[in-house]
């Protein structure tokens, strides 16, 4: 029988003790915030440690925490989260780092413990610009080439900088900035506690 | 004596056994493969960025143009993340409605990659007896939702609609005669839930079919026993799931360990293969068709028993009949809200995963109280697979980079996002 989620936190409490620096259970969820110093020693324990086990890196993605709740948030701008799943054991955690330079977010890289996350991690550098330390092959991976900017950052618009079409006169496809107007169609309203709550 | 060097092969995009838009440089000796080096994003869309600027519901259609092969399964990861970040569950008629739809789903995906691998591999028939059999269940999608590929069927709170009590029937036309028209509407005469059981009926007849064709193929063993062979715990490091860990032999399948929906109710069995070669893999695939054609029969036969409600009834999530937005000012202010501002999801953070036909598809969705997800992010199994490729491939020859690309069964939609 797997752990449930609230005895995984206890024994995930016990193996890494004060490296943990916040976090709980939620909605069934584990989740554990950890300082950016840790993170790679911390990945290790959880792989290595029997009684957790956690042998595969299920995701990792970059976050811009800037406009949460419209600005109303107060912290470092960038974090990394990581699920983890244990094949052997069936349990899942969640692991976020809140990076600690806004203008230079790093994190170190997990690409040693979990040889998945190597295009995961590149992926959060392509589109949140978080440099991953000792990574073997930082490059972008899902924007064009010689793309500038990182594109999931909150102040980098939807619609984009530049757009690219075929010149006849030149002969070749070109980039030249965007021409449409960007719009919101819906717009995004945080609302007041309990509004609409479901019962 | 002339230099001998590595050659530097530019394989796709447009390429057709590249499974849509994969640009492959490979480094070969001779016909060896030394190092391959996927460059991907050339079908990026942003998927995530643009569910930040949506409401809720309105990102449901942009899921099944994901995977593109498998819709509802990707639209179930994204529907139960919502639903548990709002805490509501689906009526019990929905859970085994998407249960039944998942794995008509996985029918589809199969056969699609069936086709594609056989082809590939330099098999042509294969691939027209598998259409022969999605046009099939692309007409239930097509019964059910009105569209054949992007369905847009699965909502936050149970399915749009249920299903029908009739079946489209064939009209005569120029192409198809009085008795042509008889003959393929046999079948369908009753509903749709009558025509999926006639079509689980025949459906083991037609995996033995497939099977005749490759299982026991000379040509077929040549090119898949002993590629890209990885042991169970390779796999687990490089993030492996679905059908390519259980290839490997590891018996891990998000149904039956982490069961959601209905699933616990259901019986089935999960195959695992022995050898983590290209030839398991096939094999533990069309196993799992055998086992999602037992799941949908077992569905059909609940559902045929239990009527009931497809959708929650609190209308801040779902909306209400017409009937009632028309006679209610409650209602129709309801169904107003509902469709611009949309639902207001709490605060919080929420992963939520399927079995895919691929492997795990997850949805992590954070929000913070508005009306639109304040972060979202795809984990697309094909994404771990691929960037696997290079161990894969190293040290196969060059035609076995084709057989690789099938097994992985890729698919740019997912992969790009």
């Amino acid at each position: 029988m797997p752990l449930t989620a609230e005895a995984l936190f206890a024994r995930l409490q016990d193996v890494l003790g004060d490296t943990i620096a916040g976090g709980g259970v939620a909605r069934g969820e584990v989740t554990l915030e950890i300082r950016p110093q840790d993170w790679r020693a911390v990945a290790q324990t959880l792989r290595d440690d029997p009684g957790l086990a956690f042998d595969t890196l299920i995701d990792l993605c970059g976050l811009d925490y800037s406009a949460y709740k419209d600005g109303a948030y107060e912290g470092p701008r960038f974090a990394v989260v990581a699920h983890l799943l244990s094949v052997a054991k069936n349990h899942r955690v969640r692991l976020r780092t809140r990076c600690e330079n806004d203008d230079m977010p790093m994190v170190a890289s997990l690409v040693e413990v979990w040889p998945v996350v190597n295009w995961f991690e590149r992926e959060a550098f392509d589109l949140y610009g978080i440099v991953f330390e000792g990574h073997p092959d930082l490059r972008r991976i899902l924007t064009d080439y010689g793309f500038i900017g990182h594109p999931f950052r909150k102040d980098f618009p939807l619609s984009g900088q530049v757009e690219m079409r075929y010149d006849p006169e030149l002969g070749r496809v070109i980039y030249q900035p965007v021409s449409i107007e960007p719009r919101e169609v819906t717009p995004r309203i945080v609302r007041v506690e309990h509004y609409g709550e479901v019962e | 004596m002339a230099e001998i060097r590595n050659y530097t092969l530019n394989f796709g995009p447009q390429h057709p056994a590249a499974h849509g838009v994969l640009r492959l440089v490979l480094e070969l000796d001779g016909e060896v493969v030394e190092r391959a080096d996927p460059h991907i994003g050339l079908l990026h869309r942003a998927t995530e960025k643009l569910a930040e600027h949506k409401t809720f519901l309105q990102s449901v259609p942009y899921m099944d143009r994901l995977d593109y092969v498998s819709m509802m399964c990707n639209e179930h990861a994204y529907v139960m993340a919502t639903e548990k970040l709002l805490g509501i569950t689906p009526p019990l008629r929905a859970q085994y409605i998407r249960v039944m739809f998942d794995e008509i789903t996985r029918i589809l995906n199969h056969l699609l990659w069936l086709g594609a691998h056989a082809l590939d591999v330099g098999a042509m028939t294969v691939f027209l007896y598998a259409f022969r059999e999605r046009e099939d269940l692309m007409d239930v999608y097509e019964a059910v939702t009105g569209a054949r590929l992007h369905a847009a069927y699965y909502r936050p709170g149970g399915v749009y609609r249920d299903l029908p009590d009739r079946m489209p029937q064939y009209q005569p036309n120029k192409f198809k005669s009085e008795a042509d028209v008889k003959r393929l509407n046999e079948a369908r005469q009753g509903s749709v839930l009558d025509f999926i059981e006639d079509f689980t009926n025949r459906f083991p007849a037609y995996v033995d079919e497939y099977e005749t064709l490759l299982t026991d193929n000379r040509i077929w063993k040549q090119r898949l026993v002993d590629i890209a062979v990885v042991s169970p715990e390779r796999a687990k490091a490089l993030g492996f799931t679905g059908p390519m860990l259980r290839g490997s032999g590891v018996v891990w399948d998000l149904r039956k360990h982490q069961p959601y929906e209905v699933y616990d109710q259901i019986e089935f069995d999960i195959p695992v293969g022995r050898n983590g070669d290209c030839y398991d893999r096939y094999l533990v695939r069309i196993e799992e068709m055998r086992q999602s054609n037992r799941i949908i029969r077992q569905c059909v036969d609940w559902l045929k028993k239990n009527p009931g409600p497809v959708i929650v009834d609190n209308h801040k999530i779902a909306p209400p009949s017409r009937e009632q937005m028309k006679s209610n000012m409650e209602e129709l202010i309801h169904h107003f809200k509902l469709f611009t501002e949309g639902m207001h999801v709490p605060e919080g953070e929420a992963y939520a995963a399927v079995e895919h036909p691929k492997g795990e598809f997850g949805i992590y969705l954070v929000s913070d109280g508005a009306n639109k997800p304040y972060r979202m992010k795809i984990r697309a199994p094909g994404f771990a697979h691929l960037s696997a490729m290079d161990e894969l491939v190293r040290g196969h020859m060059l035609a076995d980079v084709v057989a690789v690309m099938g097994t992985l069964d890729v698919v740019f939609g997912e992969i790009d996002r």
